[in-house]
This record gives structure tokens, sequence and C-alpha cells, in this order.
């Protein structure tokens, strides 16, 4: 499986090569397909922030700019959750 | 669980695509299984050609559906299986398929060794021949164990044994874990249901309340067992195990069958259930916008469950079996854990309906063969 089980927070992440993304009225259903397992990304805004988490320079970076503050910790733990299932890499 | 619950209500509303499409390749069978929930047999004439087969998985990767549980009848009948296998593979599609492995011989195991996108799945329903075979008919335990040795020679890797839990077999699964680690395989677990030939046998070899509630706790202490979902209604006991714990029929579910033909589960082809057929508009229009998928994503009522506490945690059950056993849709499981099933069981007005279409094989003289 890619990348560590933590999040570096200081790292820019993308979207992994090796998996897929389908929009879903819930949010977006994300395929490893290496691991093939599937994960569920229950928000739209989770969703759009792991588009584009790779035109920031830092994962915090992309939290300050896409998610308001009282969400940044929900969030924060989401990637950390995408990262330890290889859903995102750090780039 | 506040935000786990809010994910179900949306799943239960419908998907762009299904999360787990079940395809049946064909009604053929070269074994006649007391409780093939296809009740497969004979091939149809009208199945799917291959190019109709290879235009199907174009679609499905359009949908960006991942990956497809191939079945049958047995799939590996089809003279076109692997073309079919590698046009999924090809893009990026991944196959799940159950086989009865009969027609898994080493060079076919090795074909299979060769992919990473392919998934095996060998039914054996008794940890013995004496067991299996009096499900699955006279050598075929044989047959499925010479299965998993070629897919381990071949070093296929991690194959699953897969077994539909009866009364006969349901003590045997410390066994079965044992047979899963010789392999280096996983064992995957499914409900009998009264679906196809099962109606005939569902209610001698389902497994008693007792036996379900050690079921439960064996599978809540396995969470690496695989169950596609299949134990939902054993929920209601207390903790909830592994999945999503809904009925997922037309939601995050559905069924093609070899002749096209869309259903919202597997567990229930019968015209009742029946969406449409690819044919016509293609896979996504039906999923899309049948009248009966529409209608099993309408929010429904909890009918006679909403005085229960534990309608949360099962949500009525499947309703494949209830169909099947001649319950009303919002009437319990059948085999509610709180028993509520077999009262209704006992109070049930209709008579359960009769599997159609039927592919056994018909190895009686049957008089009333015309179809």
């Amino acid at each position: 499986m890619a990348g560590s089980p933590s999040l570096d927070e200081a790292r820019a992440w993308r979207l992994s090569s090796r998996v897929s993304l389908r929009d879903e009225p819930f949010g977006a259903l994300a395929y490893h397909h290496d691991t093939r397992r599937l994960v569920f990304l229950k928000s739209r805004d989770l969703v759009s922030l792991v588009r584009r988490l790779e035109e920031f320079a830092s994962a915090t970076d992309a939290l300050g700019e896409l998610i308001e503050e009282p969400q940044r910790a929900r969030y924060r733990r989401a990637l950390f959750d995408l990262a330890t299932a290889g859903v995102i890499d750090g780039c | 669980m506040g935000a786990e619950s809010a994910l179900r209500t949306r799943f239960e509303g419908g998907l762009n695509a299904p999360i787990c499409l079940t395809w049946e390749l064909t009604y053929a069978c070269n074994l006649s299984c007391a409780h093939c929930l296809s009740a497969s047999g004979r091939a149809d004439p009208n199945e799917l050609s291959t190019s109709e087969a290879l235009a199907l998985i174009d679609e499905i990767a359009a949908m960006q559906i991942f990956y497809v549980n191939v079945g049958g009848g047995e799939p590996m009948l089809r003279e076109d299986f692997f073309d079919i296998l590698e046009h999924a593979v090809q893009r990026h599609v991944g196959v799940k398929f159950s086989t009865n492995g009969t027609r898994l011989g080493p060079a076919a195991a090795r074909r299979l060794a060769q992919s990473d996108y392919v998934d095996v799945q060998v039914s054996l329903d008794g940890i013995d021949a004496a067991t299996n075979d009096a499900l699955r008919g006279r050598g075929s335990y044989a047959r499925a164990r010479r299965a998993m040795d070629n897919l381990a020679e071949a070093g296929f890797g991690a194959f699953k044994i897969s077994v539909v839990v009866t009364r006969e077999n349901v003590g045997q699964l410390d066994a079965y874990e044992a047979l899963a680690e010789h392999y280096g395989a996983e064992l995957r677990l499914t409900r009998l249901r009264p679906s196809g030939r099962g109606v005939a046998v569902w209610d001698a070899l389902r497994p008693t309340m007792a036996q379900n509630r050690d079921l439960y706790r064996w599978l809540l202490e396995r969470p690496q067992v695989l169950t596609g979902d299949s134990f939902f209604h054993l929920s209601a006991l207390g903790e909830p195990l592994e999945g999503l714990n809904l009925c997922g029929a037309g939601r995050v579910v559905c069924l093609i069958d070899p002749v096209g033909d869309v259903y919202a589960c597997p567990f229930v082809i019968h015209e009742r259930f029946r969406a449409g057929n690819v044919r016509a508009a293609g896979f996504g229009a039906v999923w899309a916008h049948s009248e009966l998928f529409q209608e099993l994503r309408a929010p429904g009522s909890p009918g006679a469950c909403s005085a229960c506490g534990s309608f949360d945690a099962c949500r009525g059950g499947c309703m494949a079996a209830k169909f099947f056993t001649g319950l009303e849709l919002d009437e319990p499981d059948p085999e509610c854990v709180h028993g509520h099933g077999e009262t209704a069981l006992v109070a049930r007005a209709t008579r359960p309906p009769a599997p159609s279409p039927d592919h056994s094989r018909r190895v009686r003289i049957a008089l009333s063969a015309r179809r």
C-alpha cells in the first residue's frame, strides 16, 4: 500500500494514480485498484478537497484554503484515513 | 453513528451506479445443486452473445463500476468465458467470479493466476464430501477441492472458499477456517435464501435460531471473514456486523441475468423484481430510470417492524427472503432474530410464489414441461 499510515501535513498530497473516484449523491466512491478496496468519501467538500489537494504546497494549505475553520479538524482526520487507505499519496 | 446512519439513508435513496453488480453469464450448469438461487441447469437460448457481453463490459467501465461479480449457472461453461474475462480486465473492470470448480483444471488455473484483476470463489457447501455432496451432487466435493489444489499450485494467491451456511454445515465453520488457512485462502460465507430451487429446501436447511446466534458471535469475532453483507438481519442481535447493514436491492446492488434482464438483486430472479433489459437502452438507463428501482429507492415504511427497537439495526431484513416465503415486504424477515418472522410465517395469507424463470434441468419425466 502506498504512503505511510500518517499524514505529514506539511507535505503536498494528491489523489493516488491507482485510485478511481466516482461521484455520488453522498460524495464519492473511491476504488483502489491495487488493494481492491472501496472507500466512501462521505461529503462533497471532502471530494473537492481530495481532487484539488495537489494544487497546494501542503495539506495544511489545502485545508486552510478549502475548508472552513470549524470543520478543519474533521477533514484533517478524513485525510489521515484516506492516507492510511492509500487513497491519497504524498507527492 | 449519526454520520453512518445519514450515509445509509443516502444509500437507500440510490446511487449513480451500483456498488455491487452481479452478472450471471449463463443459466447452463453441469451441477444441479438443491439450493441453486438462480434455478440453473439449461442454457437459455436467448443469452447474451459474445459481442453483446463485451459491449456490456464497456458500459460497465464507462459507468465506473469498478468490479463485477460474475456467476451463473457455471460461468466457465461459456466458451467465450476467458474472452469476457480478459476484456473486463483490459477495461479495468475487476472480476470476482463464482465457480463450482469443475472446469478449473491446471491450465485454467494458470491462466487465471496471470491476472491481478480476477478473484475466484470456489463453492464448497460442506467441509466433507458427505455434507457437501448431499446439496451439490455426488463427486462435487472432490472436484471443488481439486480446483482449489490447482489454484494453489498455479500460485493464484488468496482465492476464496465460498460457503452457503446451512443447518448442516454451520457447525463446521472452525474446520472451514482451518481449510482456508491451509490454502492461504479467504473464507466467504453467505446466507441460504429461499430463492430459485432454494425455495424447496430452505425450511429444512436454514440454520436454527440458536445456530444463527452462534453464527453472529462467530462472525463478530472474525471481521476478516467475507459475507457480502449477507447476514445483516443478524445485526439486530447487538453490535452491527461488518458491512452496510441494509437491503441494497435496486439501490446499491443489482443483477444482470444471462439474457440481459436486470433484477433488483441476485436473490430475486422473479418477474416481480425485473427492472428492464440491457438490450433495449443499455444497463445505465435501466439503473437510472426503471420504475421498479424508483419504487425501491423511495422512502419506505417500516411496516410491521416499526414497533421493534431493532429496526435501525436490521432495517427489516432481506426482501428476497420475505418474498419467496410469501411474506409482505414490510413484514419481518422470516429469520428475524426476535422470532417475529416465525410468527409472520404462521400467519401468512399467501402461498410462496413459484420461481420464474426456472432453468432447472428436467431429470424426471415432466408432465407440464411446456414453456
